[in-house]
């Protein structure tokens, strides 16, 4: 009859499951007990037949196909519908960047511009000699810039408006030659930028922020963009506005 | 030396990053299809529990973690399946695991055994006799070559219940073997 304590563990041992040292005392037992080894024997046969007899149904070919053709199909439907949002969320990601960058960029030219102009009305405002041609007198103002800047440009009449003409003198924006008009309104000083459109980089007529207490007004007209700037509120660069420009 | 002496299947198949559910599922077809056919007894009846199995698994592939054992992964569905199908359910009879088992050694001599050689007909008659939860822990080990382990994943049970289940599977085949040998 074989031990109790070794017939418990001729399944595992079979099964490859028992731990090296309980395979190999079993192993020295089945040498020396012919009834377990008998019995070792009988379940190794019949864990072979049942190895062989479980090996028993075969899928049909057409059925094995059509399971592999609706995984294919559903796979299919599964990628097309998992990459629609994602390409959805990337296209407007890409619209999104493109969209910021754009308006990151302008704003940054606009910055830029902006800071160019209070630049040189600081400066301006700073030299010994404001204008080079001094004049009050439109008809002196207007004829001085003929052959120094590509352009001409009307000037109102001032008079009757609380704007007074210092003179002029010749300007650069964006490296493009312009005319820069010095105005005063009571104790301030504002100058009047003239340049062509295309100099401008696309930022005529747009509302332009105001730095440092400075405000800085635009309009485009008859292909000519005006900058104004001054310390003084945005009310008097729309009342400057509107006199530079009588037809609008 | 480990006594296994055959070997068809790595006990787990990790599958490299990047491989499809068809790559992964499609080489486990035959295996699972017999199974399945074991299990229910029946062509049909195993065409649907494959056909669902398919299924489910690649609508749950989402959540199969890679580098896990994907063919218990794969049987755990093909088995839930089973259990909670018309026919499964019928089959699950509760069985009585609490008693002695191995204890209960064979009274009878090997002999009747030993000396015969085994009909593989007279083998799945007595396989197909064992109730549902000892007849899938028994080809999931013979057949399917599982790991203890395995098996305990595979049906959600605990290793001892594992061996508890092969212990009775093997004992109610042997006796139905010879059973059906001396009629």
């Amino acid at each position: 009859m074989a031990g109790e304590h070794w017939t418990d563990k001729l399944d595992a041992y079979l099964d490859g499951e028992l731990n090296a040292a309980d395979e190999e005392s079993l192993r020295r037992h089945l040498r020396e007990c012919s009834a377990c080894a008998a019995e070792a024997v009988e379940r190794m046969q019949l864990k072979r037949s049942v190895h062989d007899a479980g090996m028993r149904y075969k899928p049909d070919a057409a059925f094995r196909a059509r399971i592999q053709q609706s995984l294919r199909s559903k796979q299919r439907r599964r990628y097309s519908w998992s990459w629609a949002p994602v390409a959805a969320v990337l296209a407007a990601a890409i619209v999104g960047v493109a969209l910021w960058t754009t308006h990151f960029r302008e704003h940054m030219r606009e910055r830029q511009l902006v800071g160019e102009l209070i630049d040189q009305h600081v400066a301006t405002l700073a030299s010994a000699n404001p204008v080079d041609v001094v004049s009050s007198d439109k008809h002196t103002v207007k004829p001085w810039f003929e052959g120094k800047v590509p352009f001409t440009f009307d000037l109102p009449d001032l008079q009757g408006s609380p704007f007074v003409l210092v003179g002029g003198r010749t300007s650069y924006i964006n490296q493009s030659p312009g005319a820069e008009l010095i105005f005063r309104l009571r104790q301030h000083q504002i100058s009047l930028f003239i340049v062509q459109d295309r100099a401008t980089g696309g930022d005529c007529g747009t509302p332009l922020a105001a730095s440092y207490s400075f405000h800085v007004q635009s309009w485009g007209s008859d292909g000519l963009c005006y900058f104004a700037v001054g310390d003084v509120n945005a009310e008097d660069l729309n009342a400057l506005a509107k006199l530079m420009q009588p037809r609008g | 030396m480990k006594a296994r002496w055959f070997s068809l299947y790595g006990v787990s198949r990790r599958p490299p990053p990047g491989e499809s559910f068809e790559d992964l599922a499609m080489p486990l077809f035959d295996r699972l299809y017999n199974l399945a056919h074991w299990l229910t007894q029946n062509r049909d009846e195993a065409e649907d529990l494959i056909q669902e199995t398919y299924a489910k698994a690649l609508k749950g592939f989402s959540s199969y973690q890679p580098g896990t054992n994907f063919r218990a992964w794969m049987y755990r569905i093909l088995r839930n399946t089973f259990l909670t199908s018309r026919a499964g359910l019928k089959s699950f009879e509760p069985l009585d695991e609490t008693g002695e088992d191995i204890a209960a050694a064979d009274e009878q001599t090997p002999e009747s055994l030993l000396l015969k050689h085994l009909d593989l007909e007279l083998v799945r008659k007595a396989i197909d006799g064992l109730p549902v939860p000892y007849r899938e822990a028994l080809l999931l080990c013979e057949v399917e070559e599982m790991s203890y382990q395995e098996i305990a994943t595979t049906l959600g049970v605990p290793m001892g219940t594992v061996m508890s289940r092969l212990s009775r599977a093997r004992r109610a085949l042997r006796e139905s073997v010879r059973k059906l040998q001396g009629e």
